[in-house]
């Protein structure tokens, strides 16, 4: 019992270093599990709540508005509407794939969560190929979306199915390119932005999500920035490819409304059409979580170089209450300027409410030993959050690429791009590494 | 291909001893787009035949909305008739009152007053820039730019506001008379006509910079739908589609009307004839009715309103053809009288419909993706197709 209990307390001291499932704590790791299963969807029902706003306010109408205060509930509204609906199959559909493949979907992409390190001891477990298993896992979504498309044994599923998978495959290819510069960066040890500081040795890279964030650290240097323009570059042909994996404007061929009424999940009605949906926006997370790690620095904090020391480390662990702070604030702002007619009475004290626990989620985040554990996670999310919002504001702003010109852009462009940035990164890692040397002897 | 005697697939061997041409072409993809589909515009139906994404040919299927209304027309009065009209592009409503009131004037030859003149020209110039920002916002949505579409049903509000104050109406307005007008601009009418233009300047630099250069919307739109000049005279298609192939044709120029010839406009061409150019072409035709407009509220002249009409019209025996430029090109309308109170028939020629021809030649070899643009580009209102 005892050695039970010292399990479980294991990780609930204060300097964990590791994650639990690299250290094999089962407990912990089921723990954690559950945390990152819930914490992704809720950051779906966000973001389902945030496009539809932050669209609306592009597009100068207000969005929801009718269910509870600023239309807040209405993404729990559209989950209860969701289930209730009657579940179709269609009669010529091959019944049992087309039952299957929303879930592929929705496992792919929520298994990739298993390696994503929102803090150096918070992930589910830290695998040595980490990056590799991301890439492999988040592709299989493709085999549910053609299956899916195949299934429902109708022409605009199929034809969706068919762009889809054709973009999949396409712009992975791109995608590990620069996947690929980004993990040799981490076997160049020179400290700084070319390199070419510290001691200087060659040494190994590394495919482990928490160790590629750990390689940033010690070079003191994202790798967005790293041999500039040349992370910048694979960066961007990254965040380029992203969008196309997860199928978003630009790149939504497969679900193009204007050609093909809604691509592969056409025949999908009810559940199974929400299964497709938060298996989209989590892999929307997921993509935008890789992309956080290899390149700007995963869980660190920024200007750790220019603010470093431990004044700037405590001012900017004061960031996560502020930031819950402030969005009470704006609630509160709102909750003023709330009709005050008796028929709002119930949503102003609704949003009040929201308003509160907000304001009290931001005070407890200020208590110190809350305080030094959170840092890592709210970094993470925030940075994950700005890739959201771009790729609302992609939505917003971009029409749709044809679908020759989007093979165009990933075969003729983003490929010999991402090639070349690989080959120059090695060569100035190579003359980096020379010139350190020159340096120290 | 299978034995009907046997039900067995035929075997390989079969098909290379007789040298089959087609044994390894795929098969064509018949599908069928519409009348239900986010981007036909209404209730057209467009069977499309396709070799994996190209577009072999396609077919419009047309009649969704047929409600007879030449038909409908001749058991009706001349002015009864009138806000039938309305019906046809209801995006367009003006335009096509404008029309109907100058083909039943000329039969009667009787001329609207000049104050009259003036005050239509207003409202069909705004009802053309309307009209374009209907385009404008679906083409861009069919293309997948969602916001311009959000943007120009801002700014068309504006316009439909002053429809609304002049004549109660928004969309179907009935705003004209055989003769004239039925109402007076109302007080501020001039003010509020010169507010749009103030207003509305900026907005369309604003639709611009969204779209113009835009590499995806460059890419989406540039050779895309090509038609030249001589297809375009070949299928009687006319408007900015015809405009956008390089040929200067315009109706209020070729053929002054109301009293275009007063008022000093441009007509843009294109060069290429694709989607871009016809893109280019509304859009300065937006500025140009702008220009219009702004030359006419600064000229309305004193006076009166309405012709000398006869309370029940009967005109004498004979036909007339007469033709406007509307939003979508050529609209003309072919009155045969009897001499009686009602025509003996009335035949529309709506752009729409014929421009509509154009579509199969525009989209052959082309991708799915391009038929929806190019279905936008045309610029369709399926009222007036079926009529």
């Amino acid at each position: 019992m005892h050695e039970f209990l010292q399990y479980i307390q294991d990780y609930l001291k204060p300097n964990v270093t590791v994650s639990p499932g690299a250290a094999g704590n089962i407990f912990w790791a089921t723990v954690y599990i559950l945390l990152v299963f819930a914490g992704v969807s809720l950051g779906v029902i966000c973001m389902n709540w945030l496009e539809r706003k932050i669209l609306a306010h592009m597009q100068v109408r207000l969005g929801p508005m009718r269910v509870g205060p600023h239309g807040l509930l209405q993404p729990i509204a559209d989950a209860v509407k969701l289930l209730l609906k009657e579940d179709i199959i269609p009669a010529e559909a091959d019944a049992v794939v087309f039952w299957v493949a929303p879930f592929i979907v929705v496992l792919a992409a929520f298994t990739v969560f298993v390696v994503v390190p929102f803090g150096p001891a918070h992930a589910i477990t830290d695998m040595n190929i980490g990056i590799l298993f991301m890439l492999g896992v988040s592709s299989l979504s493709v085999l549910g979306i053609v299956t899916a498309g195949w299934a429902s044994n109708s022409h605009y599923p199929l034809i969706g199915a068919l762009r889809s998978s054709a973009q999949m495959v396409s712009y992975e290819l791109a995608m590990g390119l620069a996947v690929l510069s980004a993990i040799l960066m981490t076997s160049l040890h020179g400290v700084g932005l070319y390199g070419v500081g510290g001691p200087g040795t060659s040494g190994t890279g590394t495919l482990s999500m928490i160790d590629i964030v750990r390689m940033q650290q010690e070079q003191h240097v994202w790798f967005i920035f790293k041999f500039f323009p040349l992370g910048l570059i694979a960066f961007a042909i990254f965040a380029i490819a992203m969008i196309a994996e997860t199928n978003r404007a630009p790149f939504d061929l497969p679900e193009a409304e204007s050609e093909l009424t809604a691509g592969f999940h056409t025949e999908y009605s009810g559940f199974r059409w929400s299964l497709f949906f938060l298996a989209e926006y989590s892999a929307m997370i997921a993509v935008s979580s890789i992309a956080v790690t290899l390149w700007v620095g995963g869980w660190l904090r920024p200007f750790p170089n220019l603010l470093g020391g431990h004044a700037w480390d405590l001012v900017f662990s004061f960031f996560p209450g502020l930031a819950f702070l402030f969005l009470a604030g704006m609630t509160f702002y709102n909750v003023r300027r709330m009709p005050k007619h008796p028929f709002f009475k119930i949503q102003t004290m609704g949003l009040a409410a929201f308003g509160a626990v907000l304001g009290l989620i931001g005070l407890i985040l200020f208590v110190p030993p809350v305080r030094d554990r959170v840092g890592d996670i709210f970094w993470f999310v925030a940075k994950v959050a700005a890739f959201m919002y771009l790729y609302i504001w992609y939505r917003g702003t971009f029409p749709r690429y044809r679908f020759d010109q989007l093979m165009k852009v990933g075969w003729k462009v983003l490929l010999p791009i991402g090639l070349g940035v690989l080959i120059l990164t090695a060569g100035a890692g190579i003359v980096g590494l020379e010139m350190a040397q020159h340096v120290t002897h | 291909m299978t034995d009907p005697k046997t039900l067995s697939p035929p075997s390989l061997e079969t098909h290379v001893a007789a040298h089959d041409d087609t044994f390894l072409d795929t098969n064509e993809l018949v599908i069928n787009m519409g009348p239900q589909h986010p981007a036909t515009h209404g209730v057209l139906r467009v069977i499309l035949r396709l070799d994996g994404e190209k577009v072999l040919g396609l077919e419009c299927v047309i009649g969704y909305l047929h409600r007879g209304v030449e038909k409908i027309a001749e058991n009706r009065t001349y002015t009864m008739f009138n806000p039938y009209v309305d019906r046809m592009d209801y995006v367009a409503a003006v335009s096509n009152g404008l029309g109907y009131c100058e083909a039943v004037e000329k039969l009667l030859s009787v001329e609207a007053p000049p104050r009259a003149q003036y005050i239509r020209v207003i409202l069909t110039e705004l009802n053309r820039i309307a009209s374009h920002q209907l385009w404008l916002g679906t083409h861009a949505l069919d293309i997948g730019a969602i916001t311009p579409l959000f943007y120009t049903f801002r700014d068309r509000e504006e316009i439909l506001k002053i429809f609304e104050k002049y004549c109660g109406a928004r969309l179907t307005t009935h705003a004209f008379r055989i003769g004239g007008l039925q109402y007076e601009a109302y007080d501020g009418f001039e003010k509020d006509v010169k507010n749009f233009l103030t207003f509305f300047a900026p907005k369309i630099d604003e639709y611009e910079q969204l779209l113009t250069t835009n590499r995806i919307w460059l890419e989406r739109t540039k050779g895309v739908g090509k038609i030249s000049g001589k297809d375009c005279i070949a299928l009687g298609v006319t408007g900015p589609v015809l405009r956008a192939s390089g040929v200067k044709w315009d109706i209020r120029k070729a053929q002054p009307y109301a009293n275009y010839k007063n008022f000093d406009f441009e007509i843009p061409t294109g060069l290429n004839g694709d989607t871009y150019d016809r893109y280019l072409v509304r859009m300065v035709e937006m500025r140009q009715s702008c220009r219009i407009v702004e030359q006419a509220v600064n000229g309305i002249p004193e006076g009166p309103i309405m012709a000398k009409v006869a309370k029940v019209m009967k005109p004498p025996v004979g036909e007339i053809y007469h033709s406007i430029e509307a939003p979508k090109g050529e609209l003309g309308y072919f009155i045969v009288s009897d001499g009686s109170t009602q025509p003996y028939r009335v035949r529309v020629r709506p752009p729409s419909f014929v421009n509509l021809q154009a579509l199969d030649l525009m989209c052959r070899d082309q991708l799915v993706a391009d038929v929806i643009a190019v279905i936008g580009t045309l610029d369709i209102v399926l009222g007036e197709v079926d009529r």
